[in-house]
């Protein structure tokens, strides 16, 4: 069966030229990056080349960069080791559960958190996160592209709010990075997570940008990798990935790849709604990454729609999956304001640069007439029909 | 293959449904595996004296991981679907609400209507599998002279659960596969065995998937709680059959009929109870020949081997899962109700348990007991 895979939020499959560049490393290059001899040497080089990589891929400095197991780590090394007790932290309601959930265990632990809401786009007020600040705020954590909607936050502005206020700024950029230019000193951030998963280097690795200055408590305690920031033993072909990886995202901006990927996220968008009536554009009128689209198809379940089109040989999603494999309603959603069967009936589409055309033909194919058997046989879809 | 070759299999995580996966697979059907995700055990987990960690059996992640493990093992694609808020809905809360109305409910009837049987239906059809197979020990046959899709007693008597099928419809009926109905219990297992399932030998569940340990009072306390709901206050007067109160009690939902122990008073002869008043939260106590009556209305009914009760008929007729049907005649006596005379008086007849009428192996229909 012909499978075409537009969940890339999700992950995303490794690039060639990123397995090539990792490759020697499971093999002949095997020695700790610490170690003083040949072998040694050898795997440091690499490492530090790959920081020097993702450090342009960032606008910053390569000493700037500490790789972390991946993007859930990079978030809570930025939540937990810039604040302590008693202080307070401004979020938004639709980070990732990374952030979320690290926030939660600040509260529990002394601090206080407000999570500030979003309009019907999904975008953050600045002047929410403004107004949110206290006296005894010390940090700002708000992601710079949502991984459920692509919608990118005004996190310049909120930079500059962070600036004038003397707290820290972190973002979550694991949905940005590599689909948009960044820059971390127009930013104006202190840390800043990404995840090499997402943007075409295997599982396992991430990076935390700090700025130079900033002091962070690690998550971890053992030796003085990372410049003891992040203690254990580099993960060597992960991180070497990770570099190939910001390397080529970098070249692929540069050409301006992000505006075909754009061009043919908004093809396969305007494709469905052309076909399919009471379903629109969840972050509409927001600024948005170039390979997310999520859409709402009203009166219908998500959850059916990903199985009967995973069936089929297209693999989307929906929400955010349970500990069960389940799906319960996305936060970012109903946080939008959508009803909770709304977003129950909306579904992820995500490109990588693998994409081609007949990909997205592929899809227009399918959806509207998945779309039209799920309600057809939906008894909601039934009864509103009847009653309207 | 056609989409009629594809057939769903609702997948709890247990032998039962494990092998009727397998089963279905090496028949050559191209099967689809679903759990439904219905009810998260932790929700409740520390409050009102609830265990802290759960050994529930519905929707554990254990159990979803089982049938996961089943599912790549034989493979065929497995998705867990999300019922939640329904189940919530039409399970949990009417099962509150029954016991604090005085009667005994039966959540895994309505979770078969309602669930298992409906929802789970639509989504199969929505994603192609026009039939949905179950690992209940149940036989479904078409009858051609009747016109009519009957539901019938398993092979395996012992294991029998058309007790809580009665509420299928004839549309559910006709797609609906039971492959274990001509099966036991050891033979499923030898089967498991013989497809390599490693979870063969586990255990059979018994009790109340949502409930922990089978505690409902606890339950009931803690999801009141949890709803910000105190507890409707059901304490009421413990009084015998001539009327003479003996005591308060601590609310009707701590008492089900023919219960014995605990009803806190001490008398003479062994009391039991005998009848719960909703209304005005009456335990009624009294002699274990007061427990027998030979008669009951159902009310609700679902009729499957026939298409309406023009005429009395005589059936067994079986009160409880665990009781032996018992012979009686059935006449409607009301919209969707059917008077029960049984011949010889039936004990401990429950408000909130169904009556369920069989014509020897065939399941007539039942109802919900007034």
């Amino acid at each position: 069966m012909r499978r075409v895979y537009l969940d890339n939020n999700a992950t995303t499959p490794l690039l060639p030229e990123v397995f090539e560049a990792m490759r020697p490393y499971f093999g002949e290059r095997f020695g700790n990056a610490s170690s003083i001899h040949h072998h040694g040497q050898e795997t440091r080089a690499a490492v530090e080349s790959a920081r020097e990589l993702v450090a342009e891929l960032l606008g910053c400095r390569a000493s700037e960069i500490v790789f972390t197991s991946g993007g859930t780590e990079a978030d809570n090394l930025a939540i937990a080791g810039l604040t302590a007790p008693g202080d307070h932290v401004v979020t938004s309601r639709i980070e990732h559960h990374a952030v979320l959930h690290a926030c939660k265990h600040l509260e529990e632990i002394g601090c206080e958190v407000t999570y500030v809401p979003v309009d019907g786009r999904g975008l953050v007020d600045p002047g929410d996160v403004r107004r949110a600040l206290r006296p005894n705020t010390k940090l700002i954590s708000i992601m710079m592209a949502n991984n459920e909607t692509g919608v990118l936050q005004p996190v310049e502005e909120i930079g500059k709010i962070a600036a004038d206020a003397g707290v820290h700024f972190h973002t979550d950029a694991v949905q940005a990075a590599g689909k948009v230019p960044i820059d971390v000193a127009r930013l104006g951030c202190h840390a800043l997570s990404i995840s090499g998963h997402k943007m075409h280097a295997p599982q396992g690795v991430g990076a935390l940008y700090v700025r130079k200055g900033t002091r962070i408590q690690p998550l971890f305690y053992g030796g003085r990798h990372e410049r003891s920031r992040r203690a254990g033993t580099e993960n060597v072909p992960g991180i070497v990935a990770m570099g190939k990886a910001a390397q080529l995202a970098k070249d692929a901006l540069d050409r301006g790849d992000d505006r075909k990927m754009a061009a043919l996220r908004d093809r396969l968008e305007q494709g469905i709604l052309g076909q399919v009536d009471e379903a629109g554009v969840n972050g509409a009128g927001a600024p948005r990454v170039p390979n997310t689209t999520n859409l709402h198809f009203d009166h219908i379940e998500g959850e059916s729609i990903v199985i009967a089109l995973d069936l089929k040989g297209l693999a989307v999603s929906t929400g955010a999956a349970c500990s069960s494999g389940a799906i319960e309603p996305s936060h970012v959603l109903i946080a939008m304001g959508l009803r909770a069967d709304q977003a129950r009936a909306s579904i992820r589409f995500s490109l990588g640069r693998q994409a081609v055309a007949e990909d997205i033909d592929f899809a227009l194919a399918l959806v509207p007439e998945t779309v039209a058997r799920l309600r057809e046989l939906s008894p909601r879809y039934k009864r509103q029909a009847i009653s309207t | 293959m056609s989409e009629l070759d594809t057939i769903a299999v609702a997948m709890s995580g247990g032998v039962d449904s494990s092998t009727v996966a397998a089963m279905l697979r090496a028949e050559g059907h191209n099967v689809i595996g679903l759990t439904m995700q219905l009810w998260n055990q932790r929700r409740l987990a520390g409050h009102e004296g609830m265990p802290e960690s759960v050994q529930g059996r519905c929707c554990s992640l254990d159990d979803v991981y089982d049938a996961r493990r089943v599912a790549q093992h034989i493979g065929i694609p497995y998705y867990v679907v999300n019922h939640e808020e329904r189940f919530e809905r039409e399970v949990v809360r009417p099962f509150v609400e029954e016991y604090l109305s005085g009667r005994t409910p039966i959540p895994c009837s309505l979770c078969n209507n309602h669930l298992k049987f409906d929802q789970l239906l639509v989504v199969a059809r929505q994603i192609g599998a026009e039939r949905v197979a179950t690992g209940h020990y149940a036989r479904v046959a078409y009858d051609q002279a009747r016109g009519r899709w009957l539901l019938k007693r398993p092979a395996d008597h012992s294991k029998d659960q058309t007790y809580f099928l009665f509420g299928l419809t004839q549309d559910q009926l006709s797609r609906t596969l039971f492959p274990l109905g001509d099966m036991t219990k050891p033979e499923v297992r030898k089967l498991a065995r013989q497809h390599g399932l490693a979870l063969a030998e586990k255990p059979d569940s018994q009790e109340i998937c949502f409930v922990p340990g089978g505690d409902y009072k606890r339950f009931i306390d803690a999801y009141l709680a949890e709803q910000g709901e105190s507890l409707p206050d059901t304490a009421g007067e413990l009084v015998t059959t001539s009327g003479e109160v003996l005591g308060e009690h601590t609310g009707i939902h701590n008492f089900t009929v023919g219960q014995r122990k605990g009803l806190g008073v001490a008398t003479g002869s062994p009391l039991y109870v005998i009848r719960i008043s909703g209304a005005s939260k009456q335990v009624v106590v009294g002699g274990e020949e007061h427990l027998y009556s030979r008669t009951l209305r159902a009310r609700r009914v679902n009729l499957i081997s026939v298409n309406d009760l023009r005429e009395p008929m005589r059936v067994a007729v079986k009160i409880r899962h665990r009781h032996e049907p018992a012979a009686a005649l059935i006449e409607r006596s009301g919209e969707n109700e059917v008077l029960v005379t049984f011949d010889e008086p039936q004990r401990a007849i429950t408000p909130g348990q169904a009556a369920v009428f069989y014509d020897g192996e065939i399941v007539v229909g039942g109802g919900w007991i007034a």
